[in-house]
């Protein structure tokens, strides 16, 4: 496996990183060093085998739709970079 | 007064219900060894000098009037990857420097209940990713067996400081080997309960379908009386498993005559440094000594564990580390020109180098036309892995073999090469990919070094494990080897 400049920058693009030319050149080697130990994976034969779920094979939990939780927006929203008026704020989205 | 910090945890627990020493002066015992042994080893990250004399002072009242546990008034330390009320938990980066917890993990508030003192946070890894303690944001942390040796990772503050005995215990967490190794690496006793024992609320998720939390001490009787307070059912995590905690304390004393004991044969192959084979020998010896039947065993396909865990929890981080994004906690980057650019900027600063090289191959092992070849691929190994293991319990009680092919290897030396870094978890990365507990504890010293043995339990039977490292620990010193200096 080897990864080209143009797919590391897309794959940064999907995990929203931003990425210096330097730091692209670096990741090449890299993840495709880490991908290639990943591929040996296909040595095995997995045709017949289910794919685990759930290392206790337990289904999902369910609970009753009712209220639960309590208002905790201020002490959650001490911690947030940028708050206005109980919201949340980012750079402008809609000109 | 001078030993306090030799004593085990029933040693404490009587002699704070006798009167002989109240948990402030306990406390105050750690936190100056913390403040004179810690500059170099940088095991804690944020010390809680004044919370821990107020939880002390509160332990005090409580046994003053009779309502006092086991564990009321022992200090311990939290790593720091467990959200803590009103003190800062970082999780090892940048992304978290800033972020003072609203709330505390279902571990730490247990504790809590119990009347364990907290006494501050540990370094680790950068979001629990590595295995060496050199990729967080606050600096490496030493070993205290030799300072110029890692502690091993990701809970490598955590091994470091009770090696040290900085503190009485502290807690861990393992998605890959992340208790054990570094419990192998410095010399203590650490434990990885079941997937779904420990509440995985509070804890910052790294691969949610593999991360545990557990003890890490100087004993395995101390293992158990902290598991027996960490573990049970929590309605807050979906994963938490609804049934009874087991009577950890009551199994210690178990005989261990005619306990089968399967010696995993692929943990003995070429990888295993001839020291550590040795050291492992030694213990084994003294098992069969004490009753035990030892059996060959195999795990034919343990050795695809590490490439299958390399898509899992890549792919489980960069799905659960989105939600970093600069918005509602962490780091943010100045001036951000729009949405894109914030979240781009502050995740490229927030991150260490480590971090990022594995969200981006989880995104690449996610993304359209690949998850067939990456994440369902690695699922179905997995299963296979877990199936080597029913098989092999059908046959024996309990699965031995090495926590770590090597002793702590030194800093610089594996930190340029994820590949190298990666297989340092050879023998640790099975038992989570299958979910099962396992405990690595003190075996013979290995040119000076501690070296880990390796005990893996079959679903729920931390007690068995316990048992048998606690009848290994009453025969033999091995636990008790410490560090020059401390």
């Amino acid at each position: 496996m080897s990864l080209d400049a143009e797919e590391v920058e897309k794959i940064a693009h999907l995990a929203r990183i931003a990425v210096t030319s330097d730091e692209v050149e670096a990741l090449k080697g890299e993840l495709s060093g880490i991908l290639d130990l990943v591929a040996r994976m296909s040595e095995l034969d997995t045709s017949e085998i289910v794919p685990m779920a759930h290392p206790l094979d337990m289904p999902q939990r369910l609970r009753p739709d009712v209220v639960t939780e309590e208002n905790h927006r201020e002490a959650y929203q001490a911690v947030a970079p940028a708050v206005d008026n109980g919201l949340y704020l980012v750079p402008r989205v809609i000109e | 007064m001078s030993e306090l910090h030799l004593k085990s945890i029933a040693e404490l627990s009587a002699g704070l219900a006798a009167g002989e020493y109240s948990s402030e002066e306990l406390t105050r015992h750690f936190l100056a060894r913390i403040q004179e042994l810690d500059e170099g080893l940088n095991s804690v990250v944020t010390l809680a000098e004044e919370a821990s004399l107020a939880a002390a002072a509160a332990a005090d009242a409580r046994i003053a009037k009779g309502e006092a546990g086991p564990l009321t008034g022992i200090p311990i330390l939290h790593k720091d990857i467990f959200c803590t009320q009103g003190v800062r938990t970082a999780c090892g980066s940048r992304m978290l420097d800033n972020f003072i917890s609203p709330y505390d993990a279902t571990v730490v508030s247990r504790l809590k209940d119990a009347g364990v003192v907290m006494l501050g946070k540990t370094n680790m890894d950068e979001f629990a990713m590595g295995s060496s303690n050199e990729t967080s944001y606050y600096g490496p942390v030493r070993n205290p067996w030799d300072r110029d040796r890692v502690p091993g990772g990701s809970s490598g503050g955590s091994a470091a400081a009770v090696a040290a005995r900085l503190a009485v215990a502290a807690t861990g967490t393992d998605t890959g080997g992340s208790i054990r190794q570094p419990a192998a690496l410095c010399g203590i006793t650490g434990l990885k309960p079941t997937y779904g024992r420990v509440s995985r609320y509070g804890m910052i998720a790294f691969a949610s379908s593999l991360d545990q939390a557990g003890p890490m001490t100087r004993s395995a009787e101390d293992a158990a009386w902290l598991l027996a307070a960490m573990a049970g059912f929590d309605e807050r995590d979906s994963t938490s498993v609804d049934r009874p905690v087991d009577d950890y304390l009551g199994q210690l004393d178990q005989d261990i005559k005619g306990l089968r004991v399967g010696v995993v044969k692929e943990f003995f192959e070429d990888g295993l440094n001839p020291g550590m084979r040795e050291s492992m020998e030694t213990a084994m010896e003294q098992l069969k000594a004490l009753g035990a039947e030892l059996v060959d065993v195999s795990l034919p396909n343990s050795h695809h564990s590490v490439a299958a865990y390399y898509v899992v929890a890549p792919a489980e981080c960069s799905s659960n580390l989105s939600r970093f994004d600069g918005v509602r906690f962490g780091h943010r980057c100045e001036n951000p020109v729009d949405l894109e650019d914030l979240y781009k900027r502050s995740r490229a600063e927030g991150f260490g180098p480590e971090v990022k090289r594995r969200i981006m191959i989880g995104a690449y092992a996610l993304s359209a036309g690949y998850y067939d070849a990456y994440y369902l691929k690695a699922q179905q190994v997995r299963q296979v892995i877990a199936d080597d293991f029913r098989k092999a319990f059908e046959n024996v009680d309990v699965l031995l073999g090495p926590a770590s092919p090597e002793t702590a290897f030194r800093l610089g030396e594996k930190s340029d090469d994820p590949v190298s870094m990666y297989l340092s978890d050879i023998y640790t990365i099975a038992v989570n990919l299958a979910g099962l507990p396992a405990l690595s504890m003190p075996a013979p010293l290995v040119d000076g070094l501690p070296a880990g043995l390796q005990l893996i339990g079959n679903y729920f039977d931390e007690g068995r494990i316990l048992n048998l490292a606690h009848q290994l620990q009453q025969a033999t010193d091995w636990h008790l080897q410490m560090p020059e200096g401390y």
